[in-house]
């Protein structure tokens, strides 16, 4: 007995008890089952009933889903096989619609060898190395490489390079054609950059920003097809081109959203920060921009793209129908952005622009260096919820006669073979948006628990 | 060849001189494809196959058209069109023929400013039943529910038939043939009412086609038809006359097979006329002589068409019925080639 406790009293334990073993019943898989399932009789009730609420879907889907018919090219031949096997055709699925067109699905009518159209998918034309629906498939690589940076601030830097670069990869890869054209609308940028530094040391940034972008689009509208046109006549370098209209399927969904998500978060921090701007026609034009954006449903807009242009345009305008789609897609993102980001900015307490201020940044140090950051991290579940909401509004473009996986299903439907099926395609299009929607879902829970710097 | 496929839409300064082009043979021929719109999918009438081939009775219309001006039927840009979209991509010139299972009606050829340049299928639109309903005339469906494809002129019809009949139905609103095709298995509906043609594809992709009947009565006149933009005559006689040409070689004997044996000259005149031996008829066109036996030679004439994508050994398994030759008692009848 140590000398600590010469003076206790003799009715109070001394000793610590040795540590036991917590009861067996409230540790491990019984001690879970207890606390969260069967917690008391109304929880036991209830856990009872989901059970066997769960059980009853479960035993109807899954024998839909694994008692089914993979190998079979037609629905009738799929209905002779389940016949054959199980007796009856009810409850299985006919998975054989998805195995002979799934190359559809995912890539449309993109030609798997651009260069040799003729050429089909598992007959490679003499002479060619790489594999079927290379050019795609390596726009899709390439697109993981350009994210990681982005994503995931532990990735080697040196990746953002490709991150800049990709927004000229990606349709070169995809659409084809000269080098040049990329190349040249990448100039367009420079130039912009040239202008913006050799204005803004005779004049004001303001007049600076308008030259950039004036001189930019200038170049853009009339000097890039000559100019890249002349190059190319010079030095042959391209691709075989591949037509718009041959895109189709999962790809499309997944140009359209890559593309709408990229630009429309930079547009609606603009926005949302124009709104909040003092230059009455900036706000002005901003507010206009957001509330008729949000007034209009997606599908005005996609028809709006697809036939009101037609008869605005000239005759003859060759004014791509996809690239139309992007645009009407990443405005309608933009303008959900520019508001969720406005509510971001809305929490900030003034005394942190007060605080900017006081540190001598100006207007644009001020919003990247100490209102965005937090901003942006308030907003995180919106504007994840904006990018999943954009990339599943992508199947709206199949009512206007684009195929994406949606139209497909339709246009498979009217193949003599597969009429009459139905629950099978769209099971295998709803998996396939599940996995993009999950995947964003939890990177944004990671990036909120990385960015959580509150003392909470 | 367009080099910039992408960013040459970017400058959208590329107004090519469409406006001031002298017409839509010469566009097709300087263009070197054709641009034809038809449907997303019907069965039987234009659908992809796996390898992103379109098949079916309208996209035949087209590559006839294709091989008969620009000497190649696959020379053809399918232009996917919606029941929405069809009428303002031709009006704008983003396809230079619709044939997609499109009805004839006064409408659309006065008011839209469209010329249909015929019929290439008959159509009517019928009632679908299950068997043990009982039912053996649409005129028994007193206080049936009936689904129905909102937006179509088939809705009207059906107003008007049971208003006409004097008998009540309650309308089921469907969006799309295939919701139709669902809701009508599952009982959501008693009948099913669309085109007799879709009902056959409809019905012949059940389970047990057997157990579902389609009723005699046609309520409608469904005249499908290929149609071009209004005021240009030049081209909207070459794509009637392809079509006459396919129906004519039918009633005259000429198929896919005995073409090249026919074309070296025959003791019927007509055929020799229809086939370029004779008459010069092509170059009245704007096209060569030969274009008719292109036309034929593409897909065959109009009933080696018609068996291959819809006739009774095909699974949608049509009748000819009123889409027979004149001389077999159907309403197929081509104005003389002379």
């Amino acid at each position: 007995m140590s000398d600590t406790h010469a003076e206790t009293v003799t009715f109070v334990r001394d000793t610590m008890l040795p540590e036991k073993e917590p009861p067996l019943s409230t540790v491990g898989a019984i001690g879970w089952v207890r606390d969260n399932l069967f917690s008391g009789v109304l929880n036991s009730i209830l856990t009872i009933l989901s059970l066997g609420f769960i059980y009853y879907v479960l035993s109807g889907i899954l024998p839909w889903v694994f008692q089914s018919v993979w190998n079979a090219d037609s629905l009738t031949e799929c209905r002779e096989i389940m016949v054959a096997t199980w007796g009856d055709t009810h409850g299985h699925a006919c998975w054989g619609v998805i195995k002979d067109r799934w190359l559809q699905l995912f890539y449309g009518f993109y030609p798997p060898y651009p260069a040799h159209p003729d050429a089909n998918f598992g007959s490679a034309p003499d002479g060619h190395w790489w594999p079927a629906y290379f050019r795609p498939n390596l726009a899709l690589i390439l697109l993981i490489g350009a994210m990681i940076p982005v994503l995931f601030s532990g990735a080697p830097r040196k990746l953002l390079y490709l991150t800049a670069a990709y927004p000229f990869i990606l349709p070169w890869l995809l659409w084809g054609g000269s080098v040049w054209v990329p190349l040249m609308v990448a100039a367009g940028f420079a130039i912009g950059y040239f202008a913006y530094v050799l204005v803004d040391r005779s004049m004001s940034s303001l007049m600076a920003t308008i030259a950039a972008v004036l001189l930019a689009i200038l170049w853009w509208v009339f000097a890039v097809g000559p100019v890249s046109g002349a190059l190319h006549s010079i030095l042959n370098i391209g691709i075989a081109p591949v037509q718009s209209r041959e895109f189709g399927g999962y790809m499309l969904a997944i140009i359209l959203g890559v593309v709408a998500i990229g630009c429309s978060l930079p547009l609606g921090i603009l926005m949302a920060l124009g709104r909040q701007s003092d230059l009455f026609i900036v706000k002005t034009l901003c507010v206009g921009f957001i509330e008729f954006i949000r007034g209009v449903p997606l599908i005005t807009l996609l028809f709006v793209a697809s036939l009101l242009l037609n008869y605005f345009l000239p005759p003859g305008t060759n004014f791509d129908l996809i690239l139309r789609v992007m645009i009407m897609m990443t405005l309608f993102a933009a303008a959900y952005m520019a508001e969720v980001i406005r509510g971001g900015l809305a929490a900030l307490p003034k005394g942190q622009y007060e605080g900017a201020d006081s540190l001598g940044l100006n207007y644009w140090q001020a919003q990247r260096l100490i209102i965005m950051p937090q901003a942006l991290k308030i907003s995180i579940p919106g504007i994840v919820n904006t990018f999943i909401g954009i990339f599943k509004d992508t199947t709206l473009v199949s009512i206007i006669g684009l195929f994406d996986v949606i139209g497909l299903a339709s246009a498979i439907r009217a193949d003599t073979a597969w009429n009459g099926i139905y629950w099978e395609l769209f099971a295998f299009i709803g998996a396939l948006f599940f996995v993009v929607c999950f995947s964003m879902s939890r990177y944004s829970m990671y990036l909120e628990r990385k960015l959580r710097t509150g003392h909470r | 060849m367009k080099k910039t496929v992408f960013f040459g839409a970017v400058t959208v300064a590329s107004l090519a001189a469409g406006a001031a082009a002298a017409g839509t043979l010469d566009d097709v021929k300087a263009r070197g494809t054709l641009n034809c719109g038809v449907s997303t999918g019907l069965a039987g009438f234009s659908a992809p196959d796996a390898n992103g081939e379109w098949k079916g009775f309208d996209v035949a219309v087209c590559r006839a058209l294709a091989a008969a001006v620009l000497n190649d039927p696959s020379a053809v840009e399918f232009v996917p069109t919606t029941g929405k979209t069809r009428f303002t991509a031709l009006a704008s010139g983003e396809i230079d023929v619709l044939a997609r299972n499109t009805t004839w009606t006064f409408s659309r050829d006065v008011d839209l400013k469209f010329e249909f340049i015929g019929v290439n299928y008959y159509d009517g639109q019928g009632f679908l039943v299950p068997k043990e309903l009982g039912v053996s005339s649409a005129k028994e469906l007193d206080g049936a529910t009936v689904c129905i494809q909102t937006g179509t002129t088939t809705e009207l019809n059906l107003a008007d038939f049971f208003r006409s009949n004097n008998i009540s139905y309650e309308p089921v609103p469907v969006e799309t043939n295939a919701e139709g095709q669902q809701q009508y298995l599952a009982g959501a509906c008693d009948s099913y009412t669309t085109d007799a043609s879709g009902l056959a594809a409809t019905r012949a992709s059940f389970e047990d086609p057997s157990a579902h009947v389609i009723l005699p009565e046609i309520i409608s006149k469904e005249p499908l038809g290929p149609l071009v933009r209004h005021g240009d005559n030049d081209w909207g006689d070459v794509v009637r006359w392809t079509l006459n040409a396919l129906i004519a070689a039918e009633e005259y004997g000429v198929t896919s097979t005995n073409l090249s044996e026919l074309a070296s000259g025959t003791d019927n005149p007509e055929i020799n006329r229809l086939l370029g031996v004779e008459g010069g008829l092509g170059e009245m066109l704007g096209l060569d002589n030969e274009w008719a036996q292109r036309a034929i030679a593409a897909e065959g004439n109009y009933g080696e068409i018609f068996a291959k994508n819809i006739g009774e050994t095909t699974p949608i398994g049509l009748a000819r019925g009123l889409n027979a030759q004149w001389t077999d008692g159907g309403l197929l009848y081509a104005p003389p080639f002379r």
